[in-house]
């Protein structure tokens, strides 16, 4: 045998070795996890057979809450605070987005990540900021989410920074085959992660692109993970499962601003209660002219846009 | 018990083969490792080994099982002239539409399997157990509809082949309500599939009231043609036996299913050139492409051109009744709609995004790896239904052969 050829087997040999490593690593994985929920760990039974959220008892909440609070308090490094706290009387959350001062520097889109524990790899943004050109308009097929220039606002383009537009009437909710996904009184849709199975039906259904799901394992660093989350909300993702914006909904129900709100420069984010007469969302709609997303589509967002200056 | 028997009997029956059978078994068998390879994968990382992603979030496995459901549906054209109109040639073979359904529906299930991130989670679909949100979710509807459609076709099926192995007519009262509701149950399984897509007010390129006369259409073109090329591959390698008539006749209802499918298509065209909005976009990814993003553009072209030649064969009856050009139309029928239904359906539908972003998206390795296993467990299910069939039905299966073997013994 050459030494050549002799090479050439030792490489097949070595690769052959490789996969059949590989298909054996993927058979225990495979066996592990149906061990796992035929006989042994009961967390994994349990949480396979976990009722839909709105079923549980106070009792089984607690208990689930306490489990994922020690599972992520263990993988974090971090004690973990996870609160059900549900909708608050006399509210419905309402957002307004001035577009005439959106410089498109992306913080609110960064400050949502770190906040809500988005999934640095694979990447998911909550807020996509479009820039759009001025001569076109508020016009998607003209628009770019992926601009990098040495310097915002480019000239002659707008920003129009585009999330969860917490629709009135939710085509992603009726979508979905298995009542994952809902509307709370206060207006915000939520998802249940343990409920959702996958099927991706509310992101064909959007008009916004607000839906985004968990290709692959979500990653975030310990370092960078917020202890302070909400069931329905910025908890750590699972694989497979769609997430969204959900106005910060650990932070709303608890009277603060959302981060997006607090993080922009401009001071263009303005949000508040729809109920109280005294709130700067009621002053906005009486006194600026707003206008919403694809209004043709009769979702009647809960998310204007206007023009102050 | 005598059902048992016969159980036990169809399994002896599939067992056993010349070695062409067993070769294309042990063919199938090995797509399928190939895709289960595929799918331990996928179960392990994620769905992230597609190339699906945010922006296109349905894909290959969406599309197949599309073209899938009409091919389950399309079962209804050997059922309605075999026992509506009572007409012999068809009815001798109408049970091979059905059995080709029942396997079409168990690819449809496998292909949402595949799909849906979570597959341990599905029995949040359930009635009862789950909680299924019915009547707003059309796919919870699709879901109903699917099972519906299989369990009687099994039944169906089960039922007669049982009956013609015990040799006795079967009970016309019986059988004869669950037949008639299947024809308006396919129909509907395939409406309600394109309704999947048409309620989608986000999604324009779908949000046409055409779809699902579309869907049907394009159905009742590309079943009969799956069926006629197993047909003649059924002649060939079995007992299995066809009159020409038949054919001819199948040949024709798809001309004009063709013809249907074709005039809505250029409705459809018509609408989006004349009124030239915004919403064109879509069909110019399809036909032109957009920029440097043309990737779909070749497969857009390829499927209405044999789909016009394939009609042109079909609609002629010197080619329609000659073998070599109705093979050649059925072939082309099937790639035209399987192309239709598998790209040029999903992927427009998607591209550009709601946001007018641009992502261009074809199968990765693993989604055509998966697709090719559940398309080989289609096919073993259907060679096994099929090989008991034949046996049955044009080899003198029965009790009584049984009987006549012991008794030589």
């Amino acid at each position: 045998m050459s030494k050549k050829t002799k090479e050439i087997h030792e490489k097949v040999n070595r690769e052959e070795n490789l996969t059949r490593r590989g298909f054996l690593k993927a058979t225990a994985a495979v066996s592990a996890a149906a061990a796992l929920s035929a006989c042994g760990s009961k967390a994994a039974f349990e949480e396979l057979f976990q009722r839909h959220f709105k079923e549980l008892s106070k009792e089984e909440i607690e208990k689930i809450i306490n489990r994922l609070e020690n599972r992520y308090s263990k993988k974090y490094g971090k004690k973990f605070s996870i609160s059900v706290k549900g909708p608050i009387e006399g509210t419905e959350f309402a957002y307004a987005l001035d577009l005439s001062r959106c410089i498109g520097c992306r913080r609110c889109v960064y400050a949502c990540v770190e906040e809500n524990n988005l999934s640095r790899s694979p990447q998911t943004h909550w807020i996509q900021v479009l820039e759009m050109e001025k001569e076109k308009g508020v016009d998607f097929h003209h628009s770019n989410l992926h601009y990098s220039h040495e310097e915002v606002p480019h000239e002659g383009h707008f920003y129009v920074p585009v999330a969860c537009q917490q629709c009135r009437n939710t085509p992603c909710v009726s979508a979905c085959p298995v009542q994952a996904t809902w509307q709370e009184p206060d207006g915000i849709v939520v998802v249940d992660y343990n409920w959702c199975i996958g099927c991706r039906s509310c992101m064909a259904a959007c008009p916004y692109g607000a839906r985004h799901f968990n290709w692959g394992e979500p990653t975030i660093p310990a370092e960078k993970v917020n202890p302070d989350t909400h069931f329905l909300g910025n908890r750590p993702r699972y694989k497979n499962v769609v997430e969204k914006c959900t106005f910060c909904i650990q932070r709303v129900r608890e009277g603060l601003y959302p981060k997006c709100v607090e993080a922009c420069p401009t001071g263009a984010r303005k949000f508040g209660n729809l109920l109280d007469p005294e709130s700067e969302i009621r002053y906005i709609l009486k006194n600026k002219r707003v206008l919403v997303l694809k209004e043709e589509l009769n979702t009647q967002p809960r998310f204007y846009y206007f023009f102050a200056a | 018990m005598n059902f048992f028997r016969f159980i036990k009997e169809s399994v002896k029956v599939v067992l056993h083969g010349n070695k062409w059978y067993y070769t294309w078994l042990l063919f199938l068998f090995a797509l399928i490792f190939w895709g289960a390879g595929g799918y331990i994968q996928q179960l392990d990382k994620g769905l992230i080994v597609t190339n699906m992603g945010d922006s296109i979030s349905w894909g290959f496995y969406i599309g197949n099982f599309t073209f899938l459901v009409g091919v389950a549906a399309a079962a209804i054209m050997l059922v309605i002239p075999a026992y509506i109109y009572n007409w012999k040639p068809i009815k001798e073979v109408a049970i091979f539409g059905e059995l080709l359904a029942i396997s079409a529906v168990i690819m449809c299930m496998l292909f949402v399997l595949v799909d849906v991130g979570s597959p341990l989670r599905l029995w949040h679909m359930l009635p009862f157990f789950g909680k299924l949100n019915i009547p707003s979710s059309l796919l919870g509807w699709d879901f109903l509809v699917l099972s519906f459609y299989f369990i009687l076709n099994l039944v169906i099926v089960t039922y007669l082949l049982y009956k013609y192995f015990n040799k006795k007519e079967y009970n016309k009262s019986f059988v004869f309500p669950l037949i008639l509701l299947s024809i308006p149950v396919a129909i509907s399984l395939h409406s309600v599939t394109a309704f999947l897509y048409n309620g989608l007010a986000a999604r324009p390129y779908w949000n046409t009231a055409l779809l699902a006369p579309k869907f049907l259409a394009s159905a009742f073109c590309s079943g009969p043609a799956v069926l006629l090329i197993l047909f003649q591959v059924l002649k060939k390698t079995t007992n299995f036996k066809i009159k020409d008539e038949a054919i001819w006749k199948i040949a024709e209802l798809m001309a004009y299913a063709m013809f249907l499918n074709l005039f809505f298509f250029f409705s459809e065209i018509f609408k989006e050139v004349y009124s030239n909005t915004e919403h064109i976009v879509h069909l110019k990814y399809l036909f032109q492409g957009i920029g440097e993003n043309n990737d779909i553009v070749f497969y857009g072209w390829i499927s209405i051109i044999i789909s016009v030649i394939a009609f042109l064969l079909f609609l002629i009856p010197a080619t329609r009744k000659n073998i070599v050009t109705l093979n050649i139309g059925a072939l082309l029928i099937y790639f035209g709609v399987y192309i239709e239904k598998g790209i040029a359906l999903i992927i427009p539908g998607f591209t550009p995004d709601v946001q007018g972003q641009i992502y261009a998206y074809t199968p990765s390795l693993t989604e055509i790896r998966i697709s090719a296993g559940i398309f080989s467990i289609g096919f073993l299910i259907f060679t096994l239904l099929t090989k008991v069939a034949v046996a049955i039905i044009f080899d003198s299966f029965s009790v009584e052969s049984l009987k006549k073997k012991k008794a030589a013994v």
